[in-house]
């Protein structure tokens, strides 16, 4: 198979976005397990946290992951260059939108592109300093619990799992049809577990963050 | 029943000369019409007037007029075929619009079918898609199989006769917010493929008819479903999963 032809292709480009999208639901399972060691306490969440930054396999993941987050990103923004363009220079004047495609499936790249601004701030706030933290001064529960004292940020991290939960009430069953699988026999099937999963990862993250800012 | 009350309607139609001139929309106004009457009877009562008038007509696509041919098109009020589900513009209805009612009509939009008068645009480029590949090919020696005497499972025999439904008409690509033609080549290759007859050749097809759809110019498909909601014969997604397997598999397999 000549790699470049098949990522160059519509088909070999959903497939991408596909499986990178797979990737990053699995990694946000994850992070939400080690995230519910909160709950546990500042020592169980330091335990957790200390297993993540020193075990080689997660190390090595994080590379994965990095590398995934930005394919997903690139090929989402080349597909919507792509498909803008598709349509041509002249657009319908008047367009039943509500009739036949769902609004989270149109607005994918709003939606992606909103989750990235949090990504970015996430790094500064949380990915960055929790690497190079001196955690003889504060540890990584401070620097977490800290954050959530915060109204402003509280907030933005709970639209943040809001857009969130849209993108994935599109993209879990999405990511199944573009690698092929659908019928209408287990079709309806992915699509309650999306729900289930997209409920589970928005409430999961954004119970956390309430818990803390109302505890303090 | 409101049969004998006839309509009269304001029309939004999009005018251009020609592929290179930029189009604009001009209004009409069409009265005394039969809610029996259909959609495209509706567009010949308006160039009847104009003719008469000695304005030029409006060029618009048609022939079987009894939803089998694919050459109806037409964006009305926003939605390919117009309002209703499962039918062609030449199967839509005067009865579905309201007296005074202002109606839209724009033509397919899509960078691979370009306007080449008012309302009618080039669908050339599926017929390219279905030369690269979308055909069995046959010994014409004289020892051809019956094809009636190849065993074929009953589902396989309804998917692919479900997708052979399609009747080429592009609303598809005409609702599909990235101009995508999925739905139309995964009718195609899934057609195909569910048969022993087109599976001997399936692998090459995806890849081919893959490529020069690509090559056309649609978009991507984002499996957002409003293909299949607008389709007017139903082709399922089903197809658009089916053929993200063909070409997934031939791409593995792929020698070249
Ligand atoms: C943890 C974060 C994210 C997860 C779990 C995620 C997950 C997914 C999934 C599962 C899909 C469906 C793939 C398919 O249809 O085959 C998808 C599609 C998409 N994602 Fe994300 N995504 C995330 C972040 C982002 C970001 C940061 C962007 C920024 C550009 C983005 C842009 C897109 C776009 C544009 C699509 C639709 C592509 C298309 O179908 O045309 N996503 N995402
Ligand atoms: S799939 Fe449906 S909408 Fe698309 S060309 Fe075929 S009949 Fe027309
Ligand atoms: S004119 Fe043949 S399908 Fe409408």
């Amino acid at each position: 198979m000549e790699q470049s032809k098949f990522t160059a292709s519509s088909i070999g480009k959903k497939f991408l976005m596909a499986a990178t999208g797979f990737f990053l639901m699995v990694f946000l399972l994850v992070h939400l397990s080690v995230n519910l060691f909160l709950f546990g306490g500042k020592q169980a969440f330091n335990e957790a946290s200390h297993f993540m930054a020193t075990n080689p396999l997660i190390q090595i993941s994080q590379y994965i992951l990095a590398a995934g987050f930005i394919a997903h990103i690139f090929f989402g923004i080349k597909l919507y260059i792509q498909n803008k363009s598709a349509r041509g220079k002249v657009t319908y004047a008047v367009n039943q939108w509500q009739a036949h495609t769902p609004f989270n499936a149109r607005t994918m790249i709003y939606t992606g592109l909103l989750i990235l601004c949090f990504l970015i701030l996430h790094l500064k706030d949380f990915t960055i300093p929790i690497k190079i933290a001196d955690t003889r001064r504060f540890t990584h529960y401070e620097l977490v619990t800290e954050h959530f004292k915060n109204p402003i940020y509280t907030v933005i991290y709970l639209i943040a799992f809001i857009l969130l939960a849209i993108h994935l009430s599109h993209g879990f069953q999405s990511a199944f049809q573009s690698m092929g699988a659908r019928h209408k026999s287990y079709t309806p099937f992915i699509e309650k577990l999306g729900v289930l999963y997209f409920w589970f990862i928005s409430l999961g993250f954004s119970t956390i963050a309430l818990w803390f800012f109302f505890k303090q | 029943m409101t049969s004998n009350r006839s309509l009269s309607l304001k029309l939004k139609i999009w005018r251009q000369k020609n592929s290179q001139e930029p189009g604009r929309f001009e209004g009409y106004r069409v009265e005394d019409i039969s809610p029996e009457s259909s959609f495209l009877e509706m567009l010949d009562i308006l160039n009847d007037q104009l003719i008469r008038q000695n304005k030029s007509s409006v060029a618009f696509d048609h022939d079987c007029r009894e939803g089998i041919c694919g050459m109806c098109s037409l964006y009305i009020n926003g939605q390919a075929h117009g309002p209703d589900q499962l039918v062609t513009t030449c199967q839509l209805y005067m009865r579905r619009f309201k007296n005074g009612d202002t109606i839209y009509i724009e033509p397919w939009r899509s960078r691979a079918f370009p306007v080449i008068k008012d309302l009618v645009v080039d669908r050339s480029a599926f017929d390219r898609v279905i030369a690269s590949g979308g055909f069995v090919s046959v010994n014409t020696s004289g020892n051809t199989i019956d094809g009636n005497a190849l065993p074929i499972p009953k589902e396989d025999a309804d998917k692919a006769f479900d997708a052979a439904a399609c009747i080429g008409c592009g609303a598809c690509v005409a609702t599909c917010k990235n101009a995508s033609a999925m739905l139309f080549v995964s009718a195609k290759i899934s057609q195909l493929a569910l048969l022993p007859q087109g599976k001997v050749e399936a692998k090459r097809r995806a890849l081919a008819m893959v490529r020069q759809m690509d090559e056309e110019g649609f978009g991507n498909c984002s499996n957002t479903g409003a293909c299949e909601v607008e389709c007017p014969k139903g082709i399922s997604l089903e197809n658009i999963a089916q053929m993200n397997r063909e070409y997934l598999s031939a791409s593995i397999q792929n020698e070249d």
